[in-house]
């Protein structure tokens, strides 16, 4: 909120009027939360109430299918879904994503595919979905942070689109970037990280029925602050994995950069698979804080489970693999 | 009563607002979508903030002559170990809750929590002799044992600034005005002021 301060006024003019009007519930909530918005002294989590209410959420996606492999765990609440999370390039706090991405627009996207394949080029958001099937999937997510969530996530197979673009042999690996719009993405007018976001995967992994990229959350089309409009999701990697806001696909022979992997290699590895044998050096992996409704403050932690609990359908992909390399 | 035993309580009150917002907040209202990562940051960071106004007292008793605002200093310090007994509390009791077997794994290994529970761990002889009668039977002694806050403070910070990810700029605010606060007593100890 502070930084905030020093942004223009916002003008309904130039404001789509979703966000305005986004914005106005957003302060309303700060009015009646006035109480609960004093014990914090930054104010920035308190702010999160009425975040996205059920007037000004993005429109319902028809004709979803459903998908049987869904988990039936409780699911995370909308609000909590899109209220708290991570996406640093509109600020570190779990509230700022929510609160700070109104000026983002996620339409016209395109997307650059690029590298070793037969069909490279840039390609219209809304060509690419054409006579693509969208399922709801739910999915656990399992933040590297050591907490977690159960999403009902709306998209399709990666590999679905990656066939299309017809990688070569040549293509071991996938690499992914996030949107670079300082303008519109507060976060990244300050040197957290090293700009734009990037992520990859190996081919096999890409190619995996369970990754997902995501073009909604809860049967609705994505907010900004989940990545609109194209996302991945990799449920059995720690969540840093499933990169936002994607606009460069690249198919690479040499196994690509990785942003948080680049920052802190002891930290966080390329694979970054959910594996509670093996703790972060600062912090135990061995269990997880599950952010659901109805969790009570005194039981909220679980065990944390290999590769997410995804391990029958993905484990044979790390075979021959040093299981001690797998963070 | 006298003005300075109404200015205790409310400043008593005053510091107890916070623990009570908490409070409030996660049992009757909003308590947000991780209540238990909520409950330890917060207390956490008002652990901090107390240590830092302890720290302030003389300085600014020094600077503004008001010789009245070491009446005030045990409050503050007592509340800097309330506030991180309530803090170890909510990761022992909420946060680890049935996973005790994580709990002395995460004290041995993790370097953030083992310096946070040894500044706990320090708190504790500091509290237990902040009475006059400790002080008086301590005599000379109680300060050269209470500049163990000092200590106490630069691992509460160094805990802090371990834990966050990539964005240590709010561990470095603490960690500015903590060093601003020892330098002031550095310079006077050496005699440079």
């Amino acid at each position: 909120m502070r930084q905030r301060l020093f942004e223009p006024i916002p003008s309904s003019e130039i404001t789509p009027e979703s966000v305005y009007l986004d914005r106005r519930t957003v302060l309303r909530g700060l009015g009646a939360g006035l109480v609960t918005s004093l014990v914090g002294c930054d104010g920035k989590a308190e702010a999160r109430a009425e975040v996205m209410p059920s007037a000004t959420m993005p429109a319902a996606i028809p004709n979803l299918k459903t998908w049987p492999g869904s988990s039936q765990e409780t699911k995370t609440s909308y609000r909590d879904v899109t209220g708290y999370n991570n996406f640093y390039e509109f600020g570190t706090a779990k509230g700022d994503p929510a609160l700070r991405s109104g000026r983002f627009k996620p339409k016209p996207w395109t997307v650059e595919v690029s590298g070793e394949a037969e069909v490279t080029g840039r390609f219209d958001l809304d060509d690419l979905l054409k006579g693509i099937t969208l399922e709801e999937r739910i999915y656990r997510l399992r933040c590297v942070e050591a907490w977690s969530m159960v999403v009902p996530w709306n998209g399709f197979p990666l590999a679905t689109l990656l066939n299309r673009f017809k990688p070569t042999s040549k293509a071991k690996y996938v690499r992914f970037e996030t949107i670079q719009r300082p303008a519109e993405m507060p976060g990244q007018r300050s040197a957290i990280m090293d700009w734009p976001y990037q992520e990859g995967l190996r081919i096999d992994e890409a190619m995996h029925p369970l990754t997902l990229l995501a073009v909604g959350v809860y049967g609705r089309w994505l907010p900004n602050q989940n990545g609109a409009p194209l996302r991945l999701v990799v449920p059995w990697k720690y969540g840093f994995k499933s990169i936002k806001s994607i606009v460069r696909i690249r198919f690479t022979e040499s196994q690509p950069h990785t942003s948080w992997s680049d920052m802190a290699p002891d930290e966080y590895g390329f694979y970054a698979n959910v594996n509670p044998a093996v703790d972060h050096p600062r912090w135990s992996q061995a269990s997880e804080r599950r952010i659901a409704e109805g969790v009570s403050v005194f039981k909220s932690r679980i065990e944390t489970r290999p590769f997410n609990g995804y391990a029958e359908q993905v484990a044979s992909m790390y075979a021959g693999l040093d299981p001690k390399t797998l963070y | 009563m006298s003005r300075i035993a109404i200015a205790k309580i409310a400043l008593f009150l005053l510091c107890l607002l916070p623990a009570g917002l908490l409070a409030y907040a996660v049992f009757f209202g909003d308590p947000g979508p991780d209540p238990v990562a909520r409950i330890v940051h917060e207390t956490g960071a008002w652990t901090l903030r107390f240590l830092l106004v302890t720290l302030a007292v003389t300085p600014l008793r020094r600077f503004s002559g008001w010789n009245v605002l070491i009446r005030f200093r045990r409050m503050l310090g007592l509340y800097a170990f309330f506030y991180a007994t309530l803090h170890l509390s909510a990761y022992l009791f909420l946060d680890l809750g049935a996973f005790w077997a994580q709990i002395l794994t995460d004290i041995a290994k993790r370097p953030y929590i083992t310096v946070g529970f040894t500044a706990w761990l320090l708190l504790i002889p500091l509290a237990l002799t902040s009475t006059n009668t400790m002080m008086k039977r301590l005599g000379k002694r109680w300060q050269t044992l209470h500049r163990l806050s000092y200590l106490v403070a630069v691992l509460g910070v160094l805990h802090f600034y371990w834990l966050v990810k990539a964005d240590v700029r709010e561990p470095l605010i603490y960690a500015a005005i903590l060093a601003t606060l020892l330098l002031l007593r550095w310079r006077r100890l050496s005699g440079r002021s």
